[in-house]
């Protein structure tokens, strides 16, 4: 493995019970690239995704980050995961907490860092995300979108190596999509090492340097963003991309709708 | 009738139900001698001011410690009752099961004669024999309550917060209890009002005079007043406790109903 490579996934199985969810998932994120993965509801991405932070524990297989073995069960999985931020479909924020303390808490709390640093760190994100003016507010004052922003800063502001995307911009009303994607694209500008799993084929195709398409638990098909969404050599990738590129004209192989 | 007519008449009807009952009422209670025992000013104006410094500060008093060990112990128990290891799960379990069913009367003689009998020597305080009786009760319920909060945070409020990359202990400490109190705060809130009234098995193990609380205070002016004032002024007395409590569970409720539902969004 190159110094460059921050995540490393090789021969990756899950299963919930008797549901192969994961059969074989190989993956390779280098410094400073965006991979967004897509595609179809249970192929099986969310779970790679979380995978790599060990929110769940894979089968079999291996999940490196920065050349640290999570598998490894004598890993300091706390420790590794300070340098992988998440942000969630729904946003995850703490309730209970103000936006200045959701940004804080684990500032204070894992990396030890004193009140007043953490707030610096935590100001400077929320500037970023173009919500320095909410720091009081509690998250059921916010739109989902300012709730992802939110979420993105809370998890940039412990300084990860490297951020994975749980689908963030799926439970958010059309019109609130833009933001969020408008932080995301200016993270990987400034060279953020992103994982991303997304519906968003057009924030695919412009920001990703590869894309994944995953399909029953393995990966189908990958490349660069035009190859894979604009010239995909698989069945399953096309009709994929057929529905999700034009629902309403899927033709004859479904007929249900 | 019209369908609305009809609905008038309803309503008419309930409200004449209620005046035929308050006037059988009216008619048929003896008035000058439910005055006469009850309101009587001269026996209420003998239970001051005593009633106050004496009776109801040892109820508030025997109160509070009974919900503070009540709560410590809950806690520890519902934690118990999550814990992944078996024995604390069981143990838990038996504990809430056995103290829930007691009646609380049997817990308070129980420590009385039963401690000294278990450890001899030991002379135990009053007012640590009361707030062991309460607590250990109060335990078996709030240990339920708060387990239900805790189960009823969101996993992804977890997630989230072992993501960033809080231990699991943090994570509880940090993120889940303090929300889980939100949301069991109507509940706990149940719990200290009956605690309140249940302090008034103390009389089982307090007997000097100035260890009396409301209720016992009250009884022992029966015999001296030749009335039952004392009951009327004992009663308001609780309602000075607990009323101000449901105001103040109200409030609270508010002012955290801005936090509750965690994470928002789906």
């Amino acid at each position: 493995m190159s110094d460059n490579t921050v995540i490393e996934v090789s021969e990756l199985h899950k299963a919930f019970g008797d549901l192969q969810v994961l059969r074989g998932v190989d993956l390779r994120v280098e410094r400073g690239e965006v991979v967004c993965i897509i595609g179809p509801s249970g192929s099986g991405k969310s779970t790679l995704l979380r995978c790599v932070n060990m929110l769940e524990q894979p089968n079999a297989g291996r999940v490196s980050v920065d050349g640290v073995d999570l598998t490894d069960p004598d890993v300091d999985i706390d420790a590794a995961r300070r340098r992988i931020g998440m942000v969630f479909q729904s946003f995850n924020l703490f309730g209970h907490l103000n936006v200045l303390d959701n940004l804080t808490v684990a500032q204070r709390k894992v990396l030890k860092r004193d009140k007043e640093n953490a707030e610096t760190v935590a100001r400077a994100n929320l500037t970023k995300v173009g919500l320095s003016e909410k720091e009081k507010s509690f998250p059921n004052q916010l739109s989902g979108g300012q709730q992802q922003r939110v979420a993105i800063a809370r998890a940039l502001s412990m300084d990860p190596d490297v951020m994975l995307f749980d689908e963030p911009t799926s439970a958010l009303d059309p019109e609130l999509v833009g933001d969020v994607l408008g932080v995301m694209r200016q993270l990987a500008d400034e060279g953020m090492t992103m994982l991303v799993v997304t519906h968003e084929m057009q924030f695919a195709r412009d920001v990703a340097d590869k894309v994944l398409f995953m399909d029953g638990g393995v990966i189908v098909e990958q490349g660069d963003p035009e190859q894979v969404i604009g010239a995909p050599q698989h069945e399953r990738t096309k009709s994929f991309l057929a529905r999700v590129l034009d629902p309403t004209h899927h033709g004859p192989s479904d007929p249900a709708l | 009738m019209t369908r609305r007519q009809r609905a008038s008449a309803f309503r008419a009807a309930q409200y004449a139900l209620l005046l035929v009952i308050i006037l059988v009422f009216a008619f048929t209670a003896n008035w000058t001698q439910l005055r006469h025992s009850f309101f009587n000013l001269e026996a209420a104006a003998k239970q001051f001011p005593d009633v106050i410094t004496v009776a109801l500060k040892n109820t508030i008093v025997y109160t509070v410690l009974g919900f503070s060990l009540g709560l410590a112990l809950g806690l520890v128990l519902a934690l118990m009752r999550l814990s992944s290891v078996g024995p604390y799960r069981w143990f838990a379990r038996a504990y809430i099961e056995f103290f829930r069913g007691l009646p609380a009367l049997l817990i308070f003689i129980a420590v009385g004669t039963g401690i000294p009998l278990a450890f001899p020597g030991t002379s135990l305080n009053r007012n640590v024999a009361i707030m062991v009786s309460l607590g250990i009760i109060s335990a078996a319920y709030m240990a339920e309550t708060i387990r239900a909060g805790i189960q009823a945070v969101p996993r992804g409020q977890i997630e989230a917060a072992r993501s960033l990359g809080m231990s699991p202990g943090r994570a509880m400490i940090t993120i889940v209890i303090p929300q889980a109190f939100r949301i069991v705060l109507p509940p706990l809130a149940n719990e200290l009002i009956m605690l309140t009234k249940d302090t008034s098995l103390a009389f089982l193990l307090a007997t000097t005079p100035d260890q009396q609380e409301l209720a016992q205070f009250a009884r022992q002016a029966l015999n001296t007043t030749q009335s039952l004032t004392p009951i009327l002024v004992g009663g308001l007395c609780y309602l000075v406790i607990t009323i101000p409590l449901s105001l103040v569970q109200q409030r609270l409720e508010r002012r955290f109903g801005a936090g509750v539902k965690p994470g928002g969004g789906v």
